[in-house]
């Protein structure tokens, strides 16, 4: 995708991301949990496809946009954790009251269950707040999943710890 | 600071020119500042004694980076005795200062942070009794009758290899602008040196300029130091490395602007302030565009060009190649330069990425074993290399972001029988075997 806004802006569309298939469908949405893969070049890397614990991801070749099989993923967060390039997301909107989204986090302070943290779009606005309700870690990259008001599930991309 | 430059010169228990970037901290050192390139002392100067050394081996690696530790490794497990001669105090090149993890497959590192994968490399080569690792030491001339000579401390050597892989990396490009000279105008592989070798932390807010990978990666440990990044600026219509990349920095905030570049810097003996400004389709400066950031960094994150002196040192037939950021040596589809047995592997035959450099590495070690070693052991070898080619070329580098550095390899990839008549019409001043 040479003329992609995203290799201008550094900022891909949910459109891109349907195009590529890479947008869960809306009834997948309604029913939990669901990665977000948000890798819309051909990068020579498939580190999600071996972690993957129910083989819900898919590549023919290193090179491939890798491509979910929406059913089987259960979304665990194991690829939030081992994505090199920080893409994978996974996000719940099947609740009625809230939203929930997981995040890779690489930075000081990590957030604890419980904080309420600033909740940032892809172009790093802070578009609200939510409160942490998991965190683990994998070679020093943290996956937090942080509750978020209705509606910001597919807008929220990182979190930040006030200091 | 990648090892390569003069930004650290200073004097170091008494010798000047010393730099301080591959120094290790030790007891009763004096570290001095010197202004500029200080001449050497005329005349002979007693420095103490040296000891001098004469080895022979079947593989010299020069560069002890993602390309040489793979070289030698490769090598060695074949059955070459192998010698790895490298600048820093410590094995691994540029993966020493890369805390991001990488991509891939697993089989190549994928998802291993760069730092893992040197400390992986220098376990396994140190505990390989045929790999020798000779640090803090430079070549400094290649001799007919193919002798290499390597200064280290407070040592001499004259080693005789019968091949050499050529692993000798990159060193960062500058820029021209207003008052680049002063302190806080950095190569962005400097800045990851300072903070992410040596824990320090370079300043408070940056200017990173360029959005290739080296670029966009630097902008994001720098905010995970605590360092305000208040943009990126990239001359190009687009951003120059990998989308995920650039995600990372865009949402923490950073702004990435296209078609901008740097005007000038200001500030009383130290970076206070930069100036960037809006270019045209022509990358000419549009007036009136002007910008400007209170910061205490700039960062130069313009391109590498391969360090290729040895190279052309050794005669070896070279050429301009602006896909891959410079001279580099001709060579084999086996990597093997016009030079017999030297070959070329990772940024020096063409500035890439560090997981093609280690496919470089096997393919150049597995050459020089499929000469040097018995028959069975070369056949296998062959067929290794054959099926390391093939991924390469056909696989890994097939992906589109990789597509300007294939188009480079392949302008200066000449097959066997050509790289023959090459060598009759050029013929090398010396040669190893």
């Amino acid at each position: 995708m040479p003329n992609s806004s995203f290799r201008k802006t550094g900022v891909v569309s949910p459109e891109e991301l349907a195009a590529l298939n890479l947008l869960p469908p809306e009834d997948r949405l309604k029913k939990g949990p669901v990665v977000v893969l948000e890798c819309p070049e051909m990068i020579p890397c498939n580190i999600c496809v071996p972690y993957c614990p129910t083989k819900a991801i898919k590549m023919e070749k290193l090179i491939d946009i890798p491509a979910v099989e929406w059913d089987k993923c259960i979304g665990c967060g194991i690829c939030v954790a081992v994505c090199p390039g920080l893409a994978a997301f996974v996000v719940d909107t099947s609740k009625s009251d809230f939203d929930y989204v997981t995040v890779p986090h690489e930075f000081i302070p990590i957030p604890r269950v419980g904080d309420e943290v600033v909740l940032l779009n892809k172009l790093g606005e802070g578009v609200g707040r939510g409160v942490v309700v998991r965190v683990w870690e994998r070679n020093r990259t943290y996956v937090i999943t942080v509750r978020v008001p209705k509606g910001l599930g597919m807008e929220v991309r990182a979190v930040w710890v006030e200091r | 600071m990648i090892g390569k430059c003069s930004s650290c010169f200073m004097k170091v228990n008494g010798v000047p020119n010393a730099k301080t970037c591959r120094e290790p901290v030790r007891e009763g050192l004096v570290v001095e500042r010197q202004r500029g390139w200080v001449p050497p002392a005329a005349g002979v100067e007693e420095l103490g004694s040296v000891e001098f050394r004469e080895v022979e081996t079947d593989l010299l690696v020069v560069g002890g980076g993602p390309a040489g530790l793979s070289a030698a490794l490769k090598a060695s497990e074949c059955g070459l005795d192998v010698v790895v001669v490298d600048e820093h105090f410590k094995i691994g090149g540029q993966l020493l200062k890369q805390t991001h993890k990488f991509f891939g497959s697993v089989e190549l590192f994928g998802g291993m942070r760069g730092f893992q994968i040197a400390e992986e490399y220098a376990r396994r080569i140190g505990s390989s009794e045929r790999i020798r690792v000779i640090p803090r030491s430079a070549v400094y001339g290649v001799f007919r009758g193919g002798l290499v000579g390597v200064v280290g401390e407070n040592s001499h050597y004259v080693i005789k290899p019968r091949a050499v892989v050529g692993s000798t990396g990159a060193s960062e490009r500058y820029l021209d602008f207003v008052n680049n000279d002063l302190p806080g105008v950095i190569g962005a592989g400097g800045v990851q040196t300072i903070m992410n070798e040596y824990g320090v932390k370079p300043g408070d807010s940056a200017l990173v300029v360029g959005s290739g990978n080296v670029g966009l990666i630097v902008a994001y440990q720098l905010l995970q130091a605590g360092v305000a990044v208040r943009a990126v600026v990239e001359i190009l219509p687009e951003i120059g490395g990998w989308f995920v990349h650039a995600a990372k920095v865009r949402r923490y905030g950073v702004p990435i602007l296209t078609q901008h570049t740097i005007k000038a810097v200001y500030g009383n003996g130290k970076v206070e302030e930069a100036e960037v400004v809006a270019v045209d389709e022509n990358f000419n400066p549009i007036p009136g565009s002007e910008k400007k950031f209170r910061v205490d960094l700039v960062l130069l994150a313009v391109g590498l060009e391969p360090d290729t002196r040895l190279f052309s040192q050794c005669g070896a037939v070279m050429k301009w190649s602006p896909d891959l950021g410079g001279l580099v040596p001709l060579r084999t589809p086996d990597l093997e330069t016009s030079v017999r047995n030297l070959y070329v592997a990772g940024d020096a035959s063409g500035i890439e990425e560090a997981t093609t450099a280690i496919m470089e590495g096997w393919v150049a070690a597995l050459s020089a074993v499929s000469k040097l070693a018995d028959k069975s052991r070369a056949s296998r070898a062959e067929e290794e290399l054959e099926k390391i080619n093939k991924f390469l070329w056909e696989e890994y580098r097939a992906s589109p972001v990789l597509a300007r550095a294939r188009r480079g390899k392949q302008s200066v990839t000449v097959s066997r029988e050509e790289m023959e008549k090459i060598r009759a019409e050029h013929p090398p001043h010396v040669s190893f075997g």
